[in-house]
């Protein structure tokens, strides 16, 4: 292979090629759209990866305008709220999967694998047509119900996987130490699988800030309308004469709780996408 | 302090599988039990029905007269030391020992005052602080036991608790855990494969195969007087020699040679309406390099001759391996016992072995031939197709 | 595993001939129904919201596709059959769309697999700041994928990007439907290929090392040592990723929707079905088409299971 091995000297030179390689590879388009952000109307199209002139400006025009900060404020809450709720339900249903022998558990599983292998497109149509009919088109819980139902079955895997590390002969123990079935749990199982829920969280919460197909259906004012789904109206709208830039800072500030998310719990969201994977 | 009785205790699982079958046992206030037997033999789900963690389909258990079989774990005021130690990984040690003492709504300062007695009887003063994690395992068995000692139970549950271990600590911590036994003085009962364990330790042992118990008796009477055939090739190690052998006419058919048949002996075998074939059992160290043997006790015995196979030399003294000719005994117990130990899958070449301890004078080599001298008193008889010892006095 | 465990997993070994007092396997227990209960009130709430939500919308969907409907011309709305079928299928746009579709799934997913196996044992076996290079190559997995495709999509429109000339000085590639494509494909294998790295390294993870050195032992170079027993071992891990992967490639639709919107006849079958439903606002069409790639991911999904045996991942409790 041409991979380098060993741990002489030369061999960590050719890791640090590699891993510099890597790191670019990366972060280039990060840097390169972060970049137009700060560029001013003038420089934007000078194609230079530093800016020549450092400007605030885009920031400052989006916060002053309803299109973003309304967008902001749905993705947020959209995302927040469809979070809770699928982990909370995630969390019921994945303890039984990993704890407890019930006729249905396959069915269970099956379901939420075919969900998750789920052509989402093909759920745009009919969900277009019956939330109009019921009146959720273009509201909030129009998207967080479909955010719901497609984080599901990820929380399901990430979660059961959790739970089936989780020692339980703990349970047993505690049980033995005088602690009544409530008290086992709330004193020894809880503690244990909340970094289990909370990494599953960080994972949902990305999926439900990410979607757009969702978005761009299934809304059609800023009521609902996520950055996303928003940013894509920046270009054709004519409230920006040139919308790069502003599309830019837009587009870097709903990047920063990722990359936040991503630098705090890197080992935890590596464990979590994995976990659910792999394992049997 | 506390007696524990189990009164023809049984578990079937919901699929059908007895695990357990009427065990009667009575452990007295203070004694120290052992529960032992190959792995899958029901000892694990005995312990858990005492425990309460898993239910009794039969039975009664009963703690100091009073039943339990409905009892929830935390209101029999038993403690349990877990093979995994179970300890809380987001506990320090002393949150982790102190825990059930808070779980019973213990007045803080009593708390903090017995956490730190009990580290000091354990040697994990300066590890308080720490947790879990950050200890090796004797001193993560060690707060297992702390944390199960602390509060004073009516008895102790231990399940396999020194079988993580390696095998120099796990000695140094069952003399540990004698001396702790003597100075608490509580009742135990104590489950473990391995059957060094259980003759060092206990005061009594119950042996249990496939749900039934084989026998209880104290470790020297286990190990003397077997109550069949699967006692006698479970407890010992090196384990007992079976040897087929057929009775004629006062004397004994052996592949090591004729023996006359001793009157107490006859008797039995005639008390017991014994079959003509039977199987012979011979522990190692009722052999002897003959040549060792002073003229007149050699005369009370018997002597064979065959060739050392293997010679393992431990110092203080030596294991001569022989081959013997034709097959070896065969009884439905013996092949259980060969498939539970695992020593089905030793290859033998077909053959039948002998295993032989000599004093380390000896001068036996391998490949070379020698004398082997044996008393025929010290065989025990057992009748193949029940496996019972026709030779115990009863 | 404990003693606890195995005494419990293992059936005794010879069960003792049956007692007599008890026979056969009756109902389950009390504790065993009482488990079930409990088991499925657990799952009753999420079970129910995936059924409603996916269930529902597809028989809708199937109802839909036989209708014409048209949200245009709302009162011509009946029952034609399967004529909605004929017509997307002698439709040429719906061809063109599957076939973009297919070239970028291939593509992409046959990229990101060796891509992502190096960047794996990158990640897996680098000798220097391990944690940041995974944090980084979270970054692209983290990321919204529109924020991605804006972009890409400057750097490649002439006159903000740096990379528009990079071929072709005055060339505008996003113009031209083989660079698009090109490009397309680009945008999805940078923002996908961590996520496919990361479960290769999991993968890789159960690989023994003590299976490599044995290897190593027995003669095997490292190339050899990769083909006939990394591979091999941690095959299920990456019969899993391509599966997952190919589905999601197959569903392509935001990279498309920012770099060309489809244009130059660069739709994916997903950007198409959007067309005709948001903004041609023909449900009926729409419907059929969103049918069709249900139909055709299933086949993806049974081909894949058919060809590889993979068993599907998270198997649940039974181990």
């Amino acid at each position: 292979m041409a991979f380098p091995s060993g741990t002489g000297t030369s061999a960590k030179g050719k890791w640090a090629l590699v891993n510099t390689v890597v790191v670019v590879y990366a972060l280039l388009p990060v840097l390169w759209i972060t970049s137009l952000s700060f560029k001013t109307k003038e420089t934007i199209g000078d194609g230079n990866l530093i800016p020549r002139e450092w400007t605030l400006e885009n920031y400052a025009d989006i916060f002053s305008t309803s299109l973003f900060v309304r967008a902001l404020v749905n993705s947020i809450g959209i995302a927040l709220i469809s979070t809770t709720i699928a982990v909370l339900l995630a969390t019921m249903a994945a303890y039984a999967v990993a704890r407890l022998e019930f006729p249905g558990k396959r069915a269970l599983i099956g379901v939420s694998l075919l969900i998750a292998m789920f052509p989402q497109i093909s759920l745009v149509t009919p969900l277009f047509n019956i939330e109009r009919a019921l009146g959720l088109f273009d509201t909030w819980p129009g998207l967080i119900i479909p955010y719901i139902t497609f984080a599901l079955p990820l929380a399901i895997y990430t979660l059961s996987a959790f739970f089936r590390e989780i020692p339980w002969e703990l349970e047993k123990a505690a049980k033995m130490d005088g602690a009544t079935p409530a008290q086992a749990f709330r004193k020894v199982i809880a503690p244990l699988a909340a970094p289990g829920v909370f990494t599953t969280a960080i994972l949902v919460f990305i999926f439900c800030w990410n979607d757009f197909l969702f978005a761009i259906s299934l809304t059609s004012s800023e009521a609902s309308r996520t950055v996303p789904a928003a940013l894509s109206f920046f270009t054709g709208a004519s409230q920006f004469e040139d919308p790069t830039g502003t599309v830019s800072a837009a587009a870097v500030v709903i990047t920063v709780p990722i990359v936040l998310f991503v630098l705090f719990f890197q080992r935890r969201i590596v464990a979590g996408l994995t976990s659910g994977a792999v394992k049997g | 302090m506390a007696e524990i009785v189990l009164d023809a205790v049984s578990k079937r699982y919901p699929d059908g599988a007895l695990a357990v079958s009427e065990v009667n046992l009575t452990v007295d206030d203070g004694e120290f039990v052992i529960l032992v037997g190959p792995s899958g033999c029901g000892k694990s789900t005995t312990l858990n029905m005492v425990a309460g963690l898993e239910d009794i389909t039969s039975g009664e258990l009963r703690i100091d007269g009073t039943r339990m079989n409905e009892r929830a774990p935390k209101d029999r005021d038993i403690a349990m030391v877990f093979q995994s130690y179970a300890l809380y990984p987001h506990m320090t040690v002393r949150e982790n020992m102190a825990f059930p003492l808070r779980l019973a709504k213990v007045d803080d300062k009593v708390v903090r005052t017995k956490v730190e007695e009990t580290a000091e009887v354990l040697d994990l003063v300066e590890h308080l602080d720490r947790r879990p994690a950050n200890l090796s395992g004797g001193q993560r068995q060690r707060v297992a036991m702390g944390r199960a000692i602390v509060r004073s139970p009516k008895a102790f549950l231990m399940d396999e608790p020194l079988s993580n271990l390696d095998a120099k600590l796990r000695g140094q911590m069952r003399t540990a855990l004698s001396r702790l036994q003597n100075r608490l003085a509580t009742t135990t009962l104590y489950v473990t494969h391995d059957q060094t364990e259980a003759m060092t330790l206990g005061d009594r042992i119950v042996v249990l195969q496939a749900g039934i118990v084989q026998q209880i008796g104290a470790p020297q009477e286990l190990y003397d007087q077997p109550a069949n055939l699967f006692v006698a090739g479970f407890i010992g190690s090196p384990a007992m020699n079976f040897l087929p052998v057929t009775v004629e006419q006062n004397r004994l058919h052996t592949p090591i040679g004729e023996v006359p048949l001793s009157d107490r002996l006859r008797r039995r075998l005639t008390d017991a309406d014994a079959p003509r074939d039977l199987i012979a059992g011979i522990r190692p160290e009722h052999f002897e390099d003959a040549s060792l043997v002073e003229e007149h006790v050699r005369e009370e015995g018997a002597v064979f001759t065959n060739t050392v196979e293997v010679l393992e030399s431990l110092g203080s003294e030596k294991y001569a391996h022989f081959a013997l000719e034709g097959e070896g005994a065969r009884s439905q117990q013996l092949t259980d016992l060969a498939s539970v130990t695992g020593s089905a899958d030793v290859p033998t070449g077909g053959r039948s072995l002998l295993v032989t301890r000599m004093s380390a004078a000896t001068e036996a080599r391998e490949k070379q031939r020698m004398d082997i001298w044996f008393d025929p008193d010290r065989f025990q008889v057992f009748d193949p197709d029940s496996g019972r010892n026709l030779t115990l006095d009863t | 595993m404990s003693a606890t465990d195995s005494a419990r997993r293992e059936p005794p070994a010879p069960p003792p001939p049956p007692t007599g007092k008890r026979g056969g396997n009756p109902r389950p227990s009390e504790g065993k129904r009482a488990e079930r209960r409990l088991a499925w009130m657990l799952c009753a709430p999420a079970a129910l919201v995936m059924v409603a939500v996916t269930g529902w919308p597809i028989v809708y969907s199937v109802w839909l596709s036989l209708h014409r409907y048209d949200l245009r011309f709302p009162g011509d709305q009946e029952f034609v059959g399967l004529s909605n079928y004929a017509a997307v299928l002698g439709n040429s746009y719906w061809w063109t769309a599957f076939t973009v579709t297919v070239i970028i799934t291939v593509v992409s997913v046959l990229i990101e697999l060796v891509l992502g196996m190096l960047l794996a044992i990158t990640m897996y076996r680098t000798l220097l700041a391990r944690g940041l290079v995974r944090t980084v190559t979270l970054v692209p997995y983290g990321i919204v994928t529109v924020v991605a495709a804006f972009s890409w999509y400057y750097a490649w429109t002439p006159g903000t990007g740096y990379l528009a000339e990079t071929f072709t000085p005055g060339a505008a590639p996003l113009t031209d439907r083989a660079a698009s494509i090109a490009i397309i494909i680009l945008a999805e294998v940078w923002k996908t290929t961590p996520f496919m790295a990361l479960l290769l390294m999991a993968g890789l993870a159960l690989v023994p090392d003590d299976l490599l050195r044995a290897a190593a032992m027995d003669g095997a170079g490292g190339w050899q040592r990769f083909v006939k027993v990394t591979v091999p071992v941690m095959k299920p891990a990456i019969l899993v990723a391509l599966l997952f992967r190919t589905l999601d490639a197959f569903r392509i639709f935001d990279n498309i929707f920012i770099l060309t919107a489809g244009a130059n006849d660069t739709s994916s079958v997903s950007m198409l079905t959007y067309n005709n439903l948001i903004r041609g606002l023909n449900l009926g069409i729409g419907s059929t088409m969103s049918v069709l790639i249900f139909l055709a991911v299933a086949v993806i999904a049974f081909v894949f299971v058919k060809l590889f045996g993979t068993a599907a991942p998270a198997r649940g409790g039974d181990r």
